[in-house]
């Protein structure tokens, strides 16, 4: 069995195979993976027997569930009135600076995706970002430099961390 | 520093640990005394569209199924609105004693927290919240469980009936109404589904008793409110203030000194010029006249810096990502707003493109198949004719 | 229940609970604009094209979505309501490519129709199109999906779950975005799509529509160095009027034959011949299954055995059951047994070199299309069937031709190939090809008629979703004795939703069957993906009335009858499941993958 087999396998057990378990798997893969491949989308479609072309056509309702590569860490950055008011564009400039990918790309070495969303009820705290599930408030362009710098930082510790092992 | 002039309540987010008391007390007692105290009370539906609490869950409880169900709504997704997410962070307990209650009174034994996934962090806290709460439910012998289902960012969703699509593992696409939730909700079977804050209410109410609530506020629009404030103000945040205040009064109290609207419910709701400010009351009396507006609680301020047409432009772009694209006024009718303001503003189009652009609106709020569509005329039109200057030139 | 009361347009009415708006107005005979809705559909309720006024009430109600309620007052002419309306069809107009009059829908197109009836003018709102990325995907050999067109009604998708359970067509994507797909927006040819067209024959734009090859039979035709032949399905002439102009349930097959001369067809011969043989070739092979099993007690004889005539149904199940192929008749369908003899036998009697031939055919079918390119459909030498049109094609050439189809005087088709049974007529609704066979098997076993009054097998008639009949077995031929007592189990399915019924019963060793029919359709073929646009259950009534009366009118009623099949054997093919026809009339299956 393949990779994607097991993992939709034991998402399957553990969520069941009925159509009300469709989000759940689909999300499951999607925190491991990232994005829904072809490939994750017949397995789901196989083990909860529905058509393949209703996996994807739920799928792609969901702004989350991607359907199309993501990397590592998927910077969503908030786009609605009161972050756009507080300075959004600016987040988004320096981001791309130091993630040296634009809007809607993923960087070189498919470590990060920088996109927009829709209000993530961090209205007071704008502008505002999610980094896979964790928000980040309050941004100024310094503190999004700090948060990036942290995040490659965090992956040359761990890598170091794998090397060592 | 602003003019507190605005009372601030702490109904809701007071941290109370009086639980287990407060639920077997209320569970002792007959279930048309709860019905009767949230009906006394004038509790509406807090997620913006305030249907009386206690009326739904009456009709649930009349119901026939062979399985009911209680769902807690935590969708919020409606640009300026947080408050929820503030009530799941710091009172849970009371947003899953309310759930309990509710079980108990229509039948249920299984409930859900549909959580956005844009909220998807709260879940460990949650999570343990709810472990919890089982072992107070084996503890005073109810068979009620909780579990959360997590959403996937698609704003429609908070729309009870693409809701219950949702948890049925398809898209959120709003159903066809009637039959209402009561009848017919999650997996076909009657349902109560509630917004976060209106659970947390009907603890206060079945504590403190009803008149406590319906002392606050005015006429139809009882209890106090959790408003999220944003935009430009010095004191962005979440507040519970009383029903039944100006538009006025808020914008003294929470206002940058320089405020031209308030956006009142989000990017579904009112936009309120500077000259209305006084005569608009926030609440939900009689018809949508304009004068009284029911929110979900969402506040945005804007100062005389902001150009409306930005601010609309924001929301048709969210509206025209956001519908869920079966019906054609909201699927259709979004986008031709967008492109329609863009191109009188570029003059492409005359300005008397706006005014077949405020029919389609209307045409928009009269068909579409659900609240989305029909609410989008709400900030258009509420926008475009208070500020045509701003749109046109 | 009590009847609920209310007024139409302030004429009072008394329904039924749970009546709609729309079906209340329609039996005051008041028409309710609709798009999305499909009598044959669930509903929607998206298109709001059919909303009304409820006197009192601020918003306007789906009609189509909303049972009546005591006392409503209910206008569905209103100013408010025509302003609504207008604006709606608007919309959809301008995220449509209203490329009206280069489009093959043009005149078949609802949106056309109602933006007409609604006088969207040139001051419209602004064009989508041209904005926003689109596909047109012509890869298929069937079914051409145009995106450009699509307005969003989601019948085609309701169509593929509902009717046929297969859930090729999803929706997908939100918002500005949303659009009808197939999964990942591949090629349909791609995806599992059985090439029925019962989506083509609900779509109510050019959105989805057949691939039509009437260009390439024009030029056929007007080659002089090539001998046209053309074959008619059995459900085209009961449907090919409607197409014309007349109304449902006539049967023209003298007219189309006659027209098919004028447009210049050089040998005008019927499928039916070859359904007649079908019935000896598929009706031996299941008795020679039934005595495997049950003579020789053979592990590797597959029952229930069933019908393969449906090309839907063969992709179907290659597809969704791949483990039951062996259970597949491994007969050709008609169109393909008569497109290789065609080329083989029928070339050599009338003296023309096979690659002369064009063999075109006449299907109600889109599937047909996809299965005359199969690979495997070349047993000729050559590709057995080379082009195929629809009854819509057909009608299409027609008016092209500029002839006046009802006045045509009947003419017969050519002989040889050209004769054919009552049982060879009836195929083309759901339950024919099933009491043809047993016209013919029971008769075979018994040597006498099948026991029912007429020859008609009622219980197998009908369009009830699944269908069973059990014939018992008695006083048989000395060689069918191991039949004698024999109850013999069949199951008629049409629509491939009913299939799945059966199918996952049968699998499930839940029932058990000797034969079973299945036709992709709804109706049988007579509901065809290719017949004329609407159908609904009323107009596939009116077509079955129509087939069942033709084949009463026949002289021959049954398939061993046919005296050309009876001289196809005695001259070409010898015996049925003989060497040449498992050459030529039989075939294999490929097994595809179900998602």
């Amino acid at each position: 069995m393949t990779e994607m087999k097991n993992l939709v396998k034991s998402l399957a057990d553990n969520y069941g195979r009925y159509h009300e378990s469709l989000l759940p798997i689909l999300q499951g893969v999607v925190e491991k993976k990232r994005f829904l491949s072809e490939e994750a989308m017949v397995e789901v479609a196989r083990e909860i027997d529905i058509s393949a072309a209703h996996v994807f056509g739920t799928a792609s309702f969901y702004s989350f569930l991607n359907t199309s590569p993501m990397g590592e860490y998927v910077v969503r950055v908030c786009k609605t009135i009161t972050c756009m008011m507080h300075g959004k564009n600016l987040i988004i400039q320096e981001l791309e600076k130091q993630l040296k990918i634009k809007l809607g790309e993923t960087s070189h070495d498919g470590k990060f995706t920088l996109l927009e969303t829709n209000c993530l009820g961090q209205c007071h705290k704008g502008p505002a970002m999610l980094i896979n599930d964790t928000p980040y408030t309050n941004l100024t362009p310094d503190k999004v430099r700090d948060i990036i710098q942290s995040l490659k930082q965090n992956d040359l510790v761990s890598n170091a961390a794998t090397q060592v092992n | 520093m602003s003019k507190k002039n605005l009372k601030r309540l702490d109904l809701i987010f007071k941290n109370e640990n009086d639980g287990e008391v407060i639920l077997v007390k209320t569970m002792a007692r007959p279930t048309h005394d709860l019905i009767n105290d949230l009906i006394i009370s004038g509790l509406k539906g807090r997620g913006g569209a305030g249907y009386p609490t206690g009326l739904k869950w009456k009709l649930a409880s009349e119901a026939e199924g062979d399985m009911k169900y209680v769902i807690c709504n935590a969708d919020e997704g409606e640009p300026g609105t947080f408050k929820d997410r503030e009530i799941l962070t710091q009172v849970p307990h009371k947003v899953l004693i309310g759930m309990a209650v509710c079980a108990k009174i229509i039948g249920a034994h299984e409930g859900y927290i549909y959580l956005r996934g844009e909220y998807k962090f709260l879940l460990p806290s949650l999570n343990e919240m709810i472990d919890d709460f089982h072992v107070l439910m084996n503890k005073i012998g109810f068979d009620f469980r909780v579990k959360i289902f997590l959403g996937s960012g698609a704003y429609i969703c908070g729309e009870e009936s693409a809701l219950f699509e949702s948890m049925e593992g398809y898209r959120g696409e709003p159903r066809n109404k009637p039959p209402y939730p009561t009848n017919s909700g999650y997996r076909k079977m009657p349902t109560v589904i509630n917004n976060v804050e209106t659970l947390a209410h009907t603890y206060s109410i079945f504590k403190y008793g009803p008149e406590k609530f319906k002392d606050l506020g005015v006429q139809d629009s009882r209890g106090s409110k959790v408003f999220s404030v944003s935009g430009d103000t010095p004191n962005p945040g979440i507040y519970e203030l009383e029903f039944g205040m100006s538009v006025k009064k808020f914008v003294d109290d929470f206002g940058d000194g320089d405020a031209k609207a308030v956006q009142v419910g989000g990017a579904s709701g009112f936009c309120v010029p500077r000259k209305k400010f006084d005569k608009t009351k926030i609440g939900y009396q009689g018809k949508l006249t304009g004068v009284s507006l029911p929110t979900g609680g969402s506040m945005m301020i804007f100062n005389s810096s902001r150009s409306m047409y930005n601010v609309l432009h924001n929301y048709l772009d969210f509206f025209v990502e956001e519908s869920c694209g079966q019906c054609t006024p909201c699927r259709v009718g979004t986008q031709q707003l967008l492109l329609g303001i863009e191109a009188v503003k570029k003059g492409e189009r005359s300005s008397e493109y706006l005014d077949r652009l405020l029919g389609l609106a209307e045409n928009m709020r009269v068909t579409a198949k659900c609240g989305l569509g029909q609410s989008v005329a709400n900030s258009f039109s509420s926008i475009v004719e208070n500020f045509k200057e701003e749109m046109i030139y | 229940m009590n009847n609920i009361n209310l007024t139409i347009d302030h004429i009072e009415v008394s329904v039924q609970p749970e009546t709609t708006l729309l079906e209340a107005a329609k039996k005051l005979k008041i028409k309710i604009p609709t798009l999305c809705y499909h009598e044959d559909l669930c509903v929607a309720g998206n298109c709001r094209v059919c909303v009304v006024e409820q006197v009192g009430a601020d918003r306007l109600l789906p009609s189509c979505a909303t049972p009546v309620s005591e006392g409503m007052e209910i206008l569905t002419n209103s100013l408010k309501v025509r302003n609504a309306r207008k604006s709606v069809i608007d919309l959809l107009v301008s995220e449509h490519r209203a490329d009206c009059t280069r489009c093959y829908k043009s005149e078949g197109c609802e949106l056309q129709h109602l933006s007409s009836e609604y006088l969207i003018g040139e001051d419209s709102f602004i064009d989508l199109v041209p904005l926003k990325e689109y596909t047109i995907d012509y890869f298929s050999p069937s079914i051409i999906k145009d995106d450009s067109k699509c307005i969003r009604c989601q019948r085609c998708v309701r169509t593929c779950d509902q009717l046929q359970d297969i859930g090729a067509l999803t929706v997908a994507y939100k918002g500005e975005e949303m659009k009808v797909s197939s999964f990942f927006e591949k090629p349909m040819y791609e995806v599992v799509c059985t090439n029925c067209g019962q989506c083509v024959n609900r779509c109510p734009t050019g959105a989805l529509i057949e691939r039509n090859y009437i260009d390439e039979v024009w030029t056929a035709i007007n080659n002089p160095k090539k001998h046209l032949v053309v074959q008619t399905a059995p459900a085209v002439r009961v449907a090919l009027g409607e197409a014309l102009g007349m109304e449902a349930g006539l049967v023209v097959t003298g007219k189309m034959v006659a027209a098919l001369r004028r447009l210049g067809f050089d040998s005008v011969l019927d499928t039916d011949f070859t359904a007649d043989l079908t019935i000896i070739e598929e009706g031996n092979e299941l008795l020679q299954r039934l005595k495997g099993a049950l003579v020789d007690k053979n592990p590797d004889v597959n029952l229930p055995m069933t019908t393969s005539c449906s090309p839907g149904w063969i992709k179907y199940i290659e597809h969704m059951y791949p483990e039951m192929l062996p259970n597949v008749s491994t007969a050709k369908s008609p169109q393909q047994m008569f497109g290789a003899l065609v080329k083989t036998y029928y070339a050599n009697k009338i003296k023309v070199e096979p690659e002369n031939i064009v063999s075109v055919s006449v299907m109600p079918c889109t599937a047909k299309k996809y299965e005359a390119n199969r690979p495997e459909m070349h047993a000729s030498g050559y590709k057995d069937v080379d082009l195929v049109l629809t009854t819509r094609e057909l009608a299409k050439m027609i008016q092209q031709a500029g002839i006046d189809f009802e006045a045509l005087e009947n003419e017969e088709f050519d002989s040889f190939m050209g004769t054919s049974s009552g049982a060879a007529v009836i195929f083309g609704a759901t339950g024919g090809v099933m009491e043809a066979a047993l016209r013919t098997a029971y008769e075979v076993v018994t040597g006498r008629e099948v026991p029912f009054d007429g020859l008609n097998i009622t219980p197998v008639r009908g369009m009830e979703e699944v269908k069973e009949a059990t014939i018992k077995i008695e006083d048989t031929l000395p060689e069918w004795s191991f039949l004698e007592g024999a109850e013999l189990k069949t199951c008629v399915a049409h629509g491939l939703a009913n299939a799945k019924k059966v199918m996952d019963k049968v699998r499930s060793g839940e029932a058990s069957y000797h034969f079973i029919e299945v036709m992709a359709c709804p109706g049988g073929c007579l509901g065809g993906g290719g017949q004329p646009i609407p159908t609904n259950a009323e107009i596939r009534a009116q077509r079955s009335k129509a087939i069942y009366e033709e084949d009463a009118g026949k002289p021959i009623r049954k398939s061993h009858d046919n005296p050309e099949v009876i001289k196809l054997y005695e001259e070409f093919l010898k015996e049925p499941l003989g060497h040449k026809s498992h050459e030529l009339l039989h075939t294999s299956y490929v097994e595809r993958n179900r998602y």
